[in-house]
C-alpha cells in the first residue's frame, strides 16, 4: 500500500505539479507559500493515503489539503486587515473547488508567462519555470545551469518575491501582446532544452531530464496555444534535434558529426512529428525564428535521408534567420553551408565579414569552421592553427578529440 | 494594489525646452492625469521642484549634518510622482507608459508595501 501511495503522488507530482501551484498561487501571487502548502499536502498524503486507501482524484485532494494549509497559515501570521481579506478569498476558493474538483482548471501556462514576465531577470526565468510549474529543486536546477546552488536558490527565492511584492499577474497576455511576451516564454524553453543538449554523452541524468522536461513544456504549449506557429515550430526544433540524440556519440563515445550519423539510430517517429509540427505551423504563414530553425533542421535531415542536398534552399533559410535574429553563430552556419553551395573561398570571405565581433574569437565552432574551410582551400599552415584554438576552446573531451583527428588529417 | 510611479529626467534638459513645448508637456501631463482619474486609478501627484533646490539631513552620533544638494548625484533625477491603484504589475505599467514621464525620461515602478 504504501508503495502505491507513493507511485500515485509521484504520479500526480509529474502530471500535476505546475497545475495545482497555479491554482493556489493565482490569487495571492505567492508561489513560495503555494509550493510550501502542496509540499505539505504531498507529505500528509503519504501518510494518510497508506491507511486510508488512495482517492479517487488525487490532484483534488491534494489542492484541498493544500488550501487549508494555506489558510491555517494566513491565520497564523497577523498582518491585520490583508489577512482578513486573504482568509476570505481563499475560503471563497475552497468552497468554489469542492465543486469543480473533478475538473481542475489549467492555469500552467499562465504561470509560465508570470515566470517569464519582463519585470524578472532574464537569466532566471528558465530556472523559474523549471522550478514553479516543473517541481525541480533548487539543487537539480543549480547543477544543471552550472551555478552554485546556493546562489540560484537564492535568485529562486529573489523572482518569486518579486512575483509576489509587485503583483506579476498569472495570466495570458492579451493577443496584441503575445507575440513579445510569448517569445519569452518559449526562449526560457528552449534555453531549458539547451541546457539538456549541453550532456552530450548523456551521463548526467538531471541533465538528459532537461531535455525532456523542455519537450513536455513545448507539448504543453502547444497544446494550450494550438495557433502559435512559433511555439510549434519551437517543439518542432527540439522534436528534430533529440531524435539524433542516440547517434552523436558512437560506441567508444566518440564524437559523431552530423554528416557520418548513422541515421538508422535516428528516432523516426520523433522525426516525423517534427515534420507535421513544421507543416502545421507553416499554415500560418507567419514565420519566425524557431520555424526557420525547425526547418533548417529537416533539410539536414532530408540531406541524410535521401542523399539528395538542396544547398540553395539551406543558404536561404540562413539569409532568413540572420535578418530575423543576427547572431554571429548563425553567420558561421550559413558560411559553411555557402561553402557547399559555392565554393570554401567564398564561405572564407563571409566568414571573415563576421570576424570582427569580438565573442567569436572564444567560440570554438567559429575557429572550427574557419578551420575546415582553410583545409579545403589548401591553406595547411592557417587551418591547423585555427584547429589548435579551437582545440583551446572545447571543454568536452569528446569533441576535442574529433578536432585533434581532423587537424592531423590537414593537408600540407 | 498601490504603485508609486517615479519620474526621473534630465532636469536641466527639460528646463531648456521652447516655451512651446513647455506648454505641450504641461497639456500632456494633465491630460494623463484626467485620465488616471477618469479610470479611478488616481490616488495622488505631484512635481516636485528641482534638485538644486534639495537638502540632505541626516543626524550623525546626535548631530544633524544638513547638506546642500540631492543625495545622489545622477543624469537623471525625481522630478514628480504619481500614486496610482492599479490590479497588478501589467496594468501599472500600462499606466506608467502612458505617462508622458516615459517619453522625457524613465519611470520608476514601485508597489507599496502595505502595512
Amino acid at each position: 500500500m504504501n508503495n502505491i501511495a507513493r507511485a500515485t503522488a509521484d504520479a500526480v507530482a509529474r502530471r500535476s505539479y505546475g497545475k495545482l501551484i497555479a491554482l493556489l498561487g493565482t490569487r495571492t501571487r505567492d508561489v513560495a507559500g503555494a509550493e510550501d502548502a502542496l509540499s505539505d499536502a504531498f507529505a500528509t498524503a503519504l501518510a494518510e493515503w497508506p491507511l486510508s486507501g488512495c482517492p479517487a482524484n488525487p490532484e483534488a485532494w491534494l489542492l484541498t489539503v493544500a488550501r487549508r494549509k494555506l489558510i491555517d497559515r494566513a491565520r497564523k501570521r497577523k498582518h491585520g486587515e490583508s489577512v482578513a481579506e486573504q482568509l476570505l478569498v481563499l475560503t471563497d476558493e475552497l468552497v468554489d473547488h469542492a465543486a469543480e474538483a473533478a475538473a481542475i482548471p489549467d492555469q500552467r501556462l499562465a504561470l509560465m508567462f508570470a515566470c517569464a514576465h519582463p519585470a524578472i531577470d532574464a537569466g532566471i526565468r528558465a530556472p523559474l519555470i523549471l522550478q514553479v510549474v516543473l517541481g525541480l529543486d533548487a539543487a537539480t536546477i543549480a547543477s544543471a545551469f552550472l551555478m552554485a546552488p546556493a546562489a540560484m536558490g537564492q535568485r529562486l527565492v529573489r523572482a518569486k518575491a518579486k512575483i509576489r511584492q509587485a503583483a506579476i499577474p498569472f495570466r495570458i497576455p492579451e493577443s496584441e501582446e503575445l507575440g513579445e511576451r510569448l517569445a519569452a516564454v518559449l526562449e526560457a524553453i528552449y534555453a531549458v532544452f539547451a541546457e539538456g543538449w549541453a550532456d552530450a554523452a548523456g551521463t548526467d541524468v538531471a541533465r538528459r531530464d532537461l531535455a525532456e522536461e523542455a519537450i513536455y513544456l513545448g507539448r504543453l504549449i502547444t497544446t494550450l496555444l494550438p495557433e502559435e506557429p512559433e511555439a510549434l515550430g519551437l517543439l518542432a526544433l527540439m522534436l528534430y534535434t533529440e531524435a539524433r540524440r542516440r547517434a552523436r556519440r558512437d560506441a567508444a563515445g566518440e564524437y559523431v558529426p552530423l554528416a557520418s550519423q548513422d541515421t538508422s539510430l535516428w528516432d523516426a517517429p520523433m522525426i516525423e512529428e517534427a515534420e507535421a509540427l513544421l507543416r502545421q505551423a507553416s499554415r500560418q504563414a507567419v514565420f519566425g525564428r524557431y520555424q526557420l530553425e525547425a526547418a533548417l533542421q529537416s533539410a539536414h535531415v532530408h540531406r541524410r535521408l535521401t542523399g539528395i542536398a538542396n544547398w540553395p534552399h539551406v543558404v536561404q533559410l540562413y539569409d532568413a534567420l540572420l535578418q530575423s535574429c543576427g547572431s554571429p553563430v548563425v553567420a558561421i552556419n550559413r558560411a559553411l553551408a555557402l561553402a557547399e553551395l559555392q565554393n570554401p573561398a567564398a564561405a572564407l570571405s563571409a566568414l571573415d565579414a563576421v570576424a570582427t565581433d569580438p565573442r567569436l574569437l572564444e567560440y570554438q565552432p567559429y575557429w572550427a569552421a574557419r578551420a575546415a574551410l582553410l583545409a579545403k582551400t589548401g591553406a595547411g599552415t592557417e587551418a591547423r592553427h585555427a584547429y589548435d584554438v579551437a582545440i583551446g576552446l572545447e571543454r568536452d573531451p569528446a569533441v576535442r578529440r574529433f578536432l585533434q583527428q581532423r587537424r592531423a588529417e590537414v593537408r600540407e | 494594489m498601490k504603485y508609486l510611479l517615479m519620474i526621473y529626467s534630465d532636469e536641466k534638459a527639460y528646463a531648456a525646452r521652447s516655451p512651446e513645448d513647455q506648454k505641450r508637456g504641461y497639456e500632456a501631463y494633465m491630460a494623463y492625469t484626467e485620465a488616471l482619474k477618469k479610470a479611478g486609478a488616481f490616488l495622488g501627484s505631484d512635481r516636485l521642484r528641482p534638485t538644486d533646490s534639495a537638502t540632505t539631513v541626516r543626524v550623525v552620533n546626535g548631530k544633524s549634518q544638513v547638506l546642500n544638494g540631492p543625495y545622489t548625484e545622477t543624469k537623471e533625477q525625481l522630478g514628480g510622482y504619481y500614486m496610482i491603484e492599479a490590479s497588478d504589475l501589467d496594468a501599472a505599467l500600462a499606466w506608467a507608459a502612458r505617462c508622458p514621464g516615459a517619453h522625457h525620461g524613465i519611470m520608476e515602478v514601485r508597489p507599496v508595501w502595505v502595512m
